[in-house]
């Protein structure tokens, strides 16, 4: 593997020294690894879930410059997986308690933060200053824009993704292997996908993959050892079983292959049909109030409230009186509701229930609403005490 | 010949929650029939409406992608392991944004 990092003329402090002892000590890293390290510049994309390990264990093995992209805040749903954060953090930047966190593990590291959402105008321009780039995001517009502003630069990325139990890992460098555009030229249309009431994820799953992320980015950094470059790493949780797939550069690919057809960044969201017609969200249905429904109740309106969530958020908390279709389960259990009544149809946020209003509206529904913002607006508009997720 | 068939986290409420599936199949096309046969709903995510396999999803005969073998022609072996292996995004999805692609 060609050398990334060139071993710098400069000297490590005795503080430092101390600090790094038990990597000085190996030969495989030593002095000279260690300076690597300290020469590296590594750009964490997200301080999320693979963010957090990765970011934390780079700045604790005395990577020099560590970059993080991230304009989110840090809430509470947040704080099972993401371990950069603390629960005194709910509310403040992402980057801010990033920066924090790493200047209490290692002060010696220099953060560089981007308090920015990444996007095809200025990736290339953040991208530039850095040696490594490692993909912790979590959506298919922001992969495809760091693969190929990767791809274009001449940069590694290091890959992690996870779902549920399961997570996949890699090292794109179109130098050397494949890239993420050789593996899935394109993305799933939204909309085709499990739903997202399949959605979740084990906290400490991140941590596995992003450290697994963290030691494909020092490894690369010292120039030691197989990287999984050329290689997918599958990792399944739940039958704890790692297998490892080959990856091989497609001639054909748009951005790495012998013909690249794709010279610059281009609109991710528009490529990833966010913007696109297939994701325009259902039709316009027809909408009522949570307080409205309340009002309803109150005023003993006969009506029926359906709840299109899975059986283990209906576990978490319900409307009371509402019952229970998942959505999936709509089209054959339609028969259950009468379409003479009034119906009120909900989710978590709205969405879920609005395809279930779109589709029995279809099926011959008229007396049909979606509650707007579902159980979440049910919880700020009526019932504070009911229990948000 | 008696094969096993992966079957990924995503599209494990398709197949009544089994993380692989044994069957009888001489091609990677026949494996893939035949699990579609038993899952039907499991048709329209690996394939597309004119049939063909679905870009955002990789088929593997063992650790070696069909794309370069002899694709869903692609002869099986007794106790060969095909492996389904669809893009996910990472993270948590969420609702109400674009980012639910997984």
């Amino acid at each position: 593997m060609a050398t990334l990092i060139e071993s710098p003329a400069t000297k490590l402090s005795k503080d430092e020294v101390l600090r790094y002892s038990r990597h000085l000590i190996m030969p495989e890293v030593g002095m000279d690894g260690q300076l690597k390290l300290k020469q590296a510049r590594v750009l964490c994309i997200g301080a999320g879930g693979l963010g957090s390990p990765l970011a934390l264990y780079l700045a604790a093995a005395g990577v020099g410059k560590l970059g993080i992209v991230d304009f989110d805040t840090v809430d509470f749903t947040n704080l099972q997986r993401q371990i950069i954060h603390d629960t005194n953090d709910v509310g403040r930047p992402k980057l801010t308690s990033a920066r924090e966190t790493i200047a209490d593990i290692n002060p010696n590291v220099e953060v560089v933060g981007f308090e920015t959402r990444l996007t095809s105008e200025n990736a290339l321009d953040i991208f530039k200053d850095f040696d490594i780039v490692a993909d912790g995001t979590d959506n298919f517009p922001t992969r495809y824009l760091v693969n190929d502003a990767c791809v274009l630069l001449g940069k590694p990325n290091v890959y992690g993704s996870i779902f549920r139990f399961e997570g996949q890992a890699s090292v794109f460098y179109a130098k050397e292997g494949p890239c993420y555009r050789c593996l899935y030229p394109e993305p799933p249309p939204p909309g085709l996908v499990p739903s997202c009431a399949e959605g979740g994820v084990l906290g400490v799953l991140p941590g596995i993959v992003g450290c697994i992320q963290a030691i494909e980015t020092i490894k690369l950094i010292l120039g030691r050892g197989h990287s999984l470059i050329g290689r997918l790493l599958l990792f399944d949780a739940l039958n704890m079983k790692f297998r490892e797939l080959k990856l091989r550069k497609n001639p054909e690919c748009p951005v790495c292959g012998t013909h690249p057809t794709l010279t610059k960044l281009i609109d991710y969201e528009q490529f990833c049909g966010i913007r696109g017609e297939e994701h325009v969200p259902p039709t316009k249905v027809p909408e009522i109030t949570a307080p409205e429904v309340k009002k309803m109740m109150d005023e003993k309106k006969p009506f029926v409230l359906v709840d299109v969530r899975e059986p283990h958020e209906f576990q978490i908390c319900r409307i009371p009186g509402s019952v229970l279709i998942p959505l999936g389960d709509v089209p054959k259990r339609m028969n259950e509701l009468n379409s003479a009544d009034e119906i009120v149809v909900h989710c978590r946020s709205g969405m879920r229930s609005a395809q279930a209003v779109e589709f029995l509206m279809k099926s011959g529904f008229r007396k049909i609403h979606n509650l707007k913002g579902g159980v979440l607006a049910w919880a700020d508009q009526v019932d504070p005490s009911m229990p948000k997720y | 010949m008696p094969v096993k068939v992966i079957i990924p986290t995503p599209l494990r409420q398709y197949t009544a929650s089994k993380d692989s599936v044994q069957l009888e199949a001489k091609t990677v096309a026949e494996a893939l029939a035949g699990l579609t046969a038993q899952y039907a709903d499991l048709r329209r995510h690996l394939y597309n409406d004119q049939g063909k396999l679905r870009s955002f999803v990789n088929i593997y005969l063992n650790d070696e992608d069909i794309r370069y073998l002899q694709k869903e022609q692609t002869p099986l072996v007794s106790d060969d392991i095909i492996s389904i292996v669809p893009s996910i995004a990472g993270g948590l999805p969420r609702e109400n944004m674009g980012a639910c692609c997984q």
